[in-house]
């Protein structure tokens, strides 16, 4: 038995925003839908949006879906994330978050979070008149004959998703699930991918260090303080219950200000402030110092 | 409250059963090889346990062998049949064979044996011309079901055996869902190993048996010590073995009540057929086990209909993608052509002696619901659904 969450398990036998929406033609909204998957795929999913037309708000959103626990439970989820979004907001939603708002799912089953995020591009894209991606996708190599999916999709998701093995590919995309004849063809693209992303890092670097701090104009050197603020240093002082702002750059002096447990603990600040500098001398420039106000 | 519908899964022991095996698990814990009294008592009980399972079979003490499971025995009868007659490197099977069969057989194409899956019809049900026409002279081995564990199809063994017989042919059969359910009498028949589990006749997991005909030079899979008369090694499992003697006896006297519970399962069928609509049962065309139904729940899909059911404590299994990890469809019902509207949305409901009509009548009672819920969610619910139309509902194969 899957072993499912008990919010899986809420959603599926009391799932909220199942149905469809009708279109009442009321001035300023429209009512799209999106689709993903088929019968012959063993999940479909049609999700329904009402879209405030003048702010490209999700006023309302329901789902109609033929499949499993996970598939019902996920499409009901993912309605509740994006009502009162925009549609740009709700276009950064991926299958990841869908996922955590149900506490997880198994991996085999992470393929139906996926089908909601492709759902809600498509609806979206719907709205938009854009061709959808997954069409695009379609006119990819075909790798898995089985449910019909492409190298692009798999690319799509694997870098998305960060997936480095084939099972996991199956988990999230189903291809390789079938008759496992492309099981090879899917080694062959996350090697692909791993090597992009090697030849990438190494490219990454050589042009950071080819870039003499000294060459930094103000905005260059501010965007870099907060870039390394952001990536390195915060999610670190999160961890931990603290945070840390930038207030203000003058000169080669970076004034910050630090919350939370780091900001009240005194003792601790000294080494904060040191550790601060010395990430941000050797990421941005060697000259700067930092002050805490 | 359990309501167990799952008995081609596995079944609950008998207490009867239970209460004959558990000395063996306390005061009588010889080695029945063993040369003193202690160990000798042990070893009567073995021996009256292997007539009792003979008894069920109509076979003769020493052609029964004492087995771990199902899977053992399968694949111990594949192994000792290739090595009888090593100069035959043809082996014939059906596609809807467990993957206890399958499996082994996928492995022995590797090693250079070529294998003939014959083909099922809509019903489930295999075709003997394709039977005569895949067995030759080069064939080592037969190795067919007794009774499809997804549909309750029974296979005409013994019109199969003839064919395979005919051309020197080893024939096996997978009688792990069929024994106590179907009578069967290897006295008067072509087959020569024949498998059963214990714990799908109200015997506990992790015992077995296989049948193996006197005369057959049976060569082991399990090597080791002279147990089983040296056809496989291993200090036997006495208390399983035990019990699985009484679990025989028991079965033979239920067979005589076996109609009792084909009367309850078509009960089942009928009142939920009467009261849903777009439902079939899959396989119901042709011969059965008396106590599995297989029932196609148009436009949704079986593990959904599984956690609903299991909401009420009723326990049945599917043959759709989402319960089996592979992704794919039962393999029974893909090679049956069922269409995609059926294949996902199928449940097996599998009965036991210890069924009763007040329990069939709890999912009478349940199921309609259940389906109406999950039809309201679907995006399709009937063959006119606009978003059915143009797409291929069959497999191609």
């Amino acid at each position: 038995m899957w072993d499912y969450s008990e919010k899986v398990l809420d959603l599926f036998y009391n799932p909220l925003n199942q149905g469809v929406i009708a279109d009442l033609h009321e001035p300023d909204v429209a009512v799209v839908y999106g689709e993903v998957g088929s019968i012959a795929c063993g999940d479909a999913l049609r999700l329904h949006l009402k879209i405030q037309e003048s702010t490209e708000t999700i006023l309302d959103s329901q789902f109609q879906t033929f499949g499993c626990t996970s598939a019902i439970a996920s499409s009901s989820a993912l309605t509740e994330i994006i009502k009162g979004k925009t549609l740009d907001e709700a276009l950064n939603i991926n299958n990841q978050d869908i996922a955590d708002y149900l506490g997880g799912l198994p991996e085999a089953k992470m393929h139906c979070s996926v089908m909601g995020q492709e759902a809600l591009e498509a609806a979206i894209y719907n709205y938009r008149g854009i061709e959808i991606e997954e069409h695009e996708e379609d006119e990819g190599t075909l790798i898995c004959t089985c449910y019909g999916i492409t190298e692009p999709r798999i690319r799509r998701v694997a870098i998305e998703n960060d997936l480095t093995t084939v099972e996991q590919v199956t988990n999230y995309v189903k291809a390789g699930g079938g008759c496992g004849s492309c099981l090879a063809g899917i080694e062959d693209i996350l090697i692909e991918i791993k090597q992009e992303k090697a030849a990438t890092a190494t490219r990454v670097a050589a042009e950071i260090s080819a870039a003499s701090p000294d060459s930094l104009s103000p905005i260059q050197k501010i965007n870099l303080i907060q870039k390394v603020l952001a990536e390195e240093i915060r999610p670190v002082l999160m961890a931990d219950g603290g945070d840390v702002e930038l207030f203000d750059v003058s000169g080669d002096v970076v004034k910050v200000q630090l919350k939370g447990a780091c900001g009240s603990c005194d003792s601790s600040l000294a080494t904060l402030k040191g550790s601060i500098e010395t990430r941000l001398q050797s990421s941005v420039a060697t000259e700067l110092t930092v002050v805490a106000v | 409250m359990v309501l167990y519908l799952d008995n081609n899964a596995t079944t609950k022991i008998d207490p009867d059963v239970l209460k004959v095996m558990f000395p063996y698990l306390s005061e009588f814990y010889g080695n029945p090889s063993s040369m003193h009294s202690f160990g000798g008592q042990v070893g009567a009980a073995v021996q009256d346990a292997r007539a009792q399972v003979a008894d069920l079979l109509g076979a003769e003490d020493t052609e029964i062998i004492f087995t771990s499971c199902g899977s053992e025995g399968n694949n111990t009868a594949i192994h000792a049949a290739l090595a009888a007659q090593p100069e035959k490197r043809h082996i014939v099977t059906t596609v809807v064979e467990h993957p206890a069969i399958l499996n082994v057989c996928k492995h022995l194409e590797k090693k250079g044996y070529t294998v003939t899956y014959l083909s099922v019809d809509g019903r489930g049900q295999i075709d003997l011309m394709e039977v005569e026409a895949a067995i030759t002279g080069g064939t080592a081995l037969v190795t067919t079901m007794h009774a499809n564990n997804e549909t309750g199809v029974v296979f005409p063994v013994e019109q199969i055996g003839a064919i395979a017989k005919e051309c020197g042919a080893t024939f096996h059969v997978d009688a792990v869902q069929s024994v106590g359910k179907l009578p069967i009498d290897l006295k008067n028949s072509t087959i020569d190993l024949l498998t059963l589990s214990g714990h799908k006749l109200h015997a506990p997991k992790g015992i077995g048996a296989l049948y193996c005909r006197r005369g057959f030079r049976f060569r082991p899979f399990i090597l080791g010590g002279h147990q089983e008369r040296g056809r496989r090694a291993g200090t036997p499992n006495v208390a399983s073995i035990v019990a699985l003697g009484k679990a025989a006896e028991l079965a033979r006297q239920n067979l005589l009540n076996v109609d009792r519970e084909s009367r309850l399962r078509d009960l089942l069928e009928q009142r939920l057929l009467a009261l849903i609509p777009d439902c079939e049962v899959n396989g119901g065309g042709t011969t059965r086990l008396p106590n599995t139904t297989n029932i196609g729940f148009k436009y949704i899909e079986g593990e959904a209909i599984l956690f609903m059911l299991d909401k009420h404590g009723i326990c049945a299994s599917s043959g759709s993608a989402c319960t089996s990890g592979s992704l794919d469809p039962s393999h029974v019902l893909t090679a049956m052509g069922l269409p995609y509207t059926i294949l996902h949305g199928s449940i097996r409901f599998s009965l036991s002696r210890f069924t009763t009509e007040a329990e069939i009548q709890q999912v009478v009672d349940v199921m309609p619901g259940i389906v109406e819920k999950l039809r309201a969610i679907s995006p399709f619910n009937s063959e006119q659904s606009e978003w059915l139309q143009g797409r291929d509902l069959v497999r191609a194969t």
